[in-house]
């Protein structure tokens, strides 16, 4: 663990001092959002086993469900332990799932159950324990994950051996290699960490007593393992990553409180790895050195002219490649013509300050510069971590997930190298190798009369290099060594043999030999770079390719079908792309009707837009998994790995508009960076075209609303106007005739049937009133104007233009003076007062009477002392409201008596209720002994009285009395 | 006889109002319909009282309220739709004397025109005494009695009050009212006039809680009735 530099926490010059990165201060209110929605974690963190890790969780749960929270026991493994099973007792406990699996059965952590219980804390013990072949997950902290994600707390434990970053070292320590280990990022982002410790003797003492768990099976193995020295080491491993994710607490706290400006983005670290066997412990140590950093992390391999051609190595830059993603670093195949200038440039693009390399053996010290040297040649300001990298045996501690992608024979960069260099070309260099040699032998021969037998050499040379460069490396070094061979038997004294009489054409041989290599050298480099480009273009060329055919598709199937056709060609053997069944459609009427159309999108069943043949690998499953999740899963992921396709939402900005299920040609490589990001572009583009048709048809959707908007007013206008007006006139007329008749002497007969055309009009006409009335209110059109009443005023006011009707129907007014003057609009209370008051008129037999109160009254069941609500009954004598229809009569076109020969329309009672509540109170209606129907109004009330500063001190008021 | 003039551009409504007004009350009635032949007319016919729809082809009804105000205080009836309170209130302030909401019957209609053109033609007979059926107001001695027993008002009630006699069977809004009682600076103060009123009901009307005199359009402001003698 050597640094060359130190940390430099010196700020870069290039960097903005002390000013909050809005990137940094966005990403912290993102982190808070997501946060809030999520469940918490709190884990139980411990030195080993035995240390009561579980024990504390149950006590802790205990605590927890005496508070009366809903607690319910996921997994706890008791491992037949008395104190702990006790504990188990009053609570809650899932049962398990049953898992057969090659005629055995396993019992696991139950997901579903538990997502589908959703308790406010579950306990899921043993974090780092992997599942069952066949489960959702490989590992229960994925488990985990699902379950913070649905909002659900989670209590679990943790031992430090697990952790992912301090494998290497505990096992340096222990020897105990472990298998089952947790990403450090997933503890870090835990809301809680409860260090659960006792003392090396303790345990001890407590292993003697039989109380720590011990599997019969590897009871030797363990026992090793429980050795004081060891415990000593490892509870300070604990106690230490305590430490730090205390710091980082402490620092997390300070950035959001600000309590000193520490803005430092240069920390971050850039890891070269190399293609040898040893780049694991590398990757650990960078691990933690950014966790105690607590800074991001990039690991990268460069890719240059000398490094591709070694293709054997590949296997060992993929392992180190996927060992850092699972440890949370970025990573990253580059191209460069050096390693050091790749490594150079990456570090610029990101801001890197500090570039991690392993240190080798050194071998040929001297003779050429090491990276290091190299990197800091080309920039003075970065700062070098060399870790001391010697060869370690070629051990490796294989997670469970390696199984998803299996062992290697021809990664993918070796494919393309050899394309470059494909061994029947080589076949045929050798070929053209010794012809060209034996041509320029007979030649030489030939001519040896008029030649030199240097020209000879000279044309032996340029043979060498036509097939150095046009054949690689190892053809123009076979052209090499039969060249210099040939010359040697038949050119060079004694011709005819091998023997070499003069010393100097052994320099000659050298020269020659030298030369060719360096040629073959510059050559070589140069196809590799042209190698390269042409890759990139081909890239650019085949994404471009989608890009433009996805552009001129009109519909999604044109989509989904060019998408399909296009992944076949590049990526895939077979492609299933999926989208919901009720994304909106333009012109249907549930689209027209919801204003959020985003929320739509979410719902549906999955469905294929074109006839595709499914594969048999395809799971519906997982499919609607990745819809709703908006994660990738299956071959190649963390999650289901198990199945032989890969899925991918295809989603903009958070919104998913489909999925993408696809069976990879070449599953070795298909996880490589290069090919990863292929697919992503890819996918991107297919999910932006499908975004761009969306949109379109939301536009459209938005034209037509605004066009059924305008509607709708003509409409209403036509209703206000040229209904309005005949119904006028129709009325006028009536009343004219009935006029007449009235000076006249008229039949009983015909004064009726004017009377009835005269109240029917007046019906048509509230009917259009109520019809506008109402859908003003519905389109929101309704603006409240309270102010300060006089309720009696009001009430007067309703009754004096149907005094006529009230003839008939004798009414009692009854105001309490403490309600005199009430704060609310008045018009709208006017109509709804008016409405309830024809409404008893219109619905009860003539002579009985009618009532209408106004009180203060307290609100029922209300937790505030002295609440009260003005309170206005509109009571009536009649045959009251029909059972049961007390709250039906509310809703639109719903009458109390369906036989009624009563006019009238039920959207007075609908639009009161409205209006009632637009005013912030509540409209009820109730039937009353012994017989009548009462109509109770609830208005908030405030003690507040109408405000009257001024009113009496006015100048104006200091004139003399009049009188 | 009474002279009428309808401003109203549908043919229906000013049919029926005209054979209305000239079958039952017996006055001569003028069409316009339209607010230019209006303005015409009212200068040309000088009509005892105008009905005007606010709603007319050429214009706003407003400015045919405003132009006719710049000459004459003849009363004014508006026609109007019943939502439009503001619509109300912004022609009574222009200068209208009252206002009726379609769809009308024939009888209020007849009231309404009688109690304007009372109001209009009697305005120059001016009597310092007003009977409100029992009550009885002296403008000239400002003495305000019940049955005979004196009634005690404030002075912004008796101002108030005054303000209403003033103007019998007109719409008076209540910002008509604040500025004729309390003066300019008041115009926000709306529930002064409620607050007055009650109090002015409590002492003359006989049931407060359903006046005949002291008339409440509700949203827009008060009207005092007087009693056919």
């Amino acid at each position: 663990m050597l640094s060359s530099s130190g940390f430099n926490y010196a700020k870069r010059p290039t960097m903005k001092d002390a000013r909050p990165d809005p990137d940094v201060l966005l990403q912290q209110i993102h982190a808070q959002d997501v946060k809030t929605q999520r469940g918490k974690l709190k884990i139980f963190f411990g030195s080993s086993a035995g240390v009561g890790k579980t024990y504390d969780m149950l006590t802790a749960a205990h605590q927890a469900k005496a508070q009366g929270l809903d607690v319910l026991v996921g997994i706890v493994e008791t491992h037949g332990r008395q104190e702990t099973q006790a504990l188990l007792a009053g609570l809650d406990i899932l049962p398990l799932k049953t898992i057969h699996y090659r005629d055995q059965v396993l019992y696991e952590f139950d997901l579903d159950s538990a997502l589908a219980r959703k308790p406010t804390i579950l306990l899921v013990d043993e974090l780092a324990h992997s599942n069952a072949p066949t489960s959702r997950h490989p590992k229960r902290w994925q488990d985990v994950e699902e379950l913070i994600q649905a909002g659900i707390n989670v209590y679990t434990t943790l031992n430090v051996q697990h952790l992912a970053s301090l494998n290497d070292v505990i096992n340096q320590i222990t020897g105990v290699a472990v298998r089952e280990t947790l990403p450090d990022w997933f503890f870090d982002q835990a809301d809680a960490i409860v260090l659960v410790d006792i003392t090396a003797d303790e345990l001890l003492t407590r292993l003697q007593e039989g109380k720590v768990y011990l599997p019969s099976q590897a009871q030797k193995a363990v026992k090793h393992f429980f050795r004081k020295g060891n415990l000593i080491a490892l509870r300070e491993l604990a106690l230490r990553r305590t430490a730090d994710r205390v710091d980082a607490d402490m620092r997390d706290y300070r950035k959001q409180a600000a309590i000193t400006p520490i803005w430092n983005t240069a920390d971050q670290l850039l890891v070269g790895v190399g293609n040898s066997s040893n780049n694991e412990r590398l990757i650990r140590h960078a691990a933690r050195l950014a966790t105690s950093l607590h800074t991001q992390w990039y690991v990268v391999y460069v890719e240059t002219p000398n490094r591709q051609a070694k293709t054997v190595n590949q296997q060992w830059v993929l392992d180190a490649l996927r060992l850092a993603e699972e440890l949370g670093a970025k990573t990253d195949v580059i191209s460069a013509s050096s390693i050091a200038e790749g490594l150079t440039t990456y570090a610029h693009q990101f801001n890197i300050g500090h570039v991690v390399l392993g240190q080798h053996q050194i071998k040929f010290a001297g003779i050429r510069p090491s990276i290091a040297e190299l990197i800091s040649q080309q920039d003075t300001k970065l700062d070098l971590i060399l870790v001391n990298q010697t060869h370690e045996r070629n051990k490796k501690i294989q997670g469970n997930n390696n199984s998803s992608i299996s062992l290697q024979k021809k990664p993918f960069i070796d494919r393309l190298a050899s394309q470059a260099i494909n061994s029947k070309h080589n076949q045929v260099g050798y070929l053209v190798a010794i012809i060209g040699c034996t041509i320029v032998t007979v030649i030489g021969l030939s001519l040896l009369t008029w030649f030199d037998s240097a020209n000879v050499l000279m044309l032996y040379l340029l043979m060498i290099v036509f097939v150095s460069v046009r054949f690689g490396r190892i053809p123009g070094v076979i052209a090499t060594l039969i060249s210099v061979s040939c010359f040697d038997y038949f050119f060079v004294q004694p011709t005819m043999s091998f023997s070499v009489s003069d010393v100097q054409y052994l320099v000659t041989f050298a020269v020659m030999l030298i030369v060719s290599l360096l040629i073959n050298n510059l050559a070589v480099g140069l196809r590799f770079q042209a190698f390269v480009a042409r890759r990139r273009e081909q890239q650019a060329i085949i994404i471009s390719h989608l890009a433009q055919q996805l552009s001129v598709a009109r519909k999604n199937e044109h989509i989904v079908t060019e998408a399909q056709r296009w992944l076949r060609n590049h990526i895939a053997n077979d492609v299933v792309i999926l989208m919901p069944s009720t994304l909106p459609e333009p012109l249907s009427e549930q689209a027209l009707l919801s204003d959020s159309i985003k929320s739509t999108g979410r719902r549906g069943q999955l469905q294929t837009l074109v006839d595709s043949n499914i594969p048999p690998e395809f799971d519906w499953a997982i499919a609607q998994w990745v819809f709703d999740h908006n994660q990738n899963a299956g071959f190649g992921t963390h999650t289901l790995v198990a199945n032989a396709m890969h899925y991918r939402p295809l989603s903009v900005s958070g919104q998913v508009f489909g999925i993408v299920a696809l069976m990879p040609n070449m599953p070795n490589s298909f996880h490589l960076p290069e090919n990863q990001r292929l697919l992503d572009m890819a996918v991107s583009q297919i999910a932006l075209a499908l975004e761009r048709i969306h949109l379109a048809k939301t536009a459209q959707l938005a034209v037509i609303k605004a066009e059924g908007e305008r509607l709708r007013g003509t409409l209403l206008s036509a209703l206000s106007h040229d209904i309005r007006t005949p119904v006028t006139v129709l009325s006028a007329l009536a009343s004219n005739l009935m006029q007449h008749y009235n000076s006249q002497t008229p039949d009983a007969i015909t004064k009726n049937l004017v009377q009835d055309i005269q109240q029917q009009a007046q019906n048509i006409q509230q009917l259009v009133v109520n019809i506008l009335d109402y859908a003003s209110l519905q389109s929101g059109g309704l603006t409240l104007k309270p102010q300060w009443i006089s309720l009696e005023e009001l009430i007067g006011g309703i009754i004096y233009p149907m005094e006529e009707l009230f003839k008939t129907h004798p009414l009692t007014i009854n105001i309490d003076p403490q309600v005199q003057f009430i704060f609310t609009d008045e018009l709208i209370l006017a109509r709804v007062l008016t409405n309830l008051l024809t409404n008893a008129i219109n619905y009860t037999p003539i002579e009985t009477p009618i009532f209408i109160e106004a009180t203060l009254e307290p609100v029922a069941n209300n937790t505030i002392q002295n609440q009260h609500s003005l309170t206005i009954r509109v009571t009536d004598q009649g045959s009251g409201i029909k059972a049961g229809m007390e709250t039906k009569i509310f809703e639109r076109f719903t009458r109390g008596d369906n036989e009624s020969t009563t006019t009238g329309l039920g959207l007075g009672l609908a639009l009161s209720r409205e209006l009632v509540q637009n005013l912030g109170g509540t409209l009820t209606a109730q039937n009353i002994a012994p017989h009548g129907a009462q109509f109770t109004i609830r208005l908030p009330w405030t003690a507040a009285q109408p405000d009257l500063t001024g009113l009496l001190a006015e100048p104006m008021l200091a004139t003399q009395p009049d009188f | 006889m009474a002279t009428v003039l309808i401003i109203e551009d549908e043919p229906h409504i000013a049919r029926f109002i005209k054979s209305a007004l000239e079958q039952q009350a017996g006055f001569q009635v003028f069409v316009a319909d339209s607010c230019q032949r209006g303005l015409i007319d009212t200068a040309s016919r000088r009509p005892d009282l105008v009905i005007l729809d606010l709603g007319l082809p050429d214009g706003d009804g407003q400015t045919v309220i405003t132009e006719i105000r710049t000459w004459t205080a003849m009363p004014i009836i508006v026609l109007s739709a019943r939502s439009d309170e503001q619509e109300k209130i912004k022609a009574l302030n222009q200068g209208a004397d009252d206002y009726l909401i379609k769809p009308f019957g024939m009888g209020e209609l007849l009231a309404r025109v009688n109690a304007q053109l009372r109001r209009w033609q009697g305005q120059t007979e001016t009597s310092s005494l007003i009977h409100l059926d029992d009550v009885c107001i002296d403008l000239a001695t400002r003495q305000v009695t019940k049955n005979s027993q004196p009634i005690h008002l404030t002075p912004i009630e008796y101002r108030l009050l005054t303000t209403l006699l003033r103007y019998p069977e007109k719409v008076l809004t209540h910002q008509q009212l604040l500025t004729e009682v309390w003066g300019k600076g008041h115009r926000e103060q709306e529930h002064y006039v409620r607050i007055f009123m009650s109090n002015l009901r409590q002492k003359i009307e006989t049931n407060p809680a359903r006046p005949k005199f002291l008339l409440t359009e509700i949203g827009v402001g008060y009207r005092l009735h007087l009693p056919n003698q």
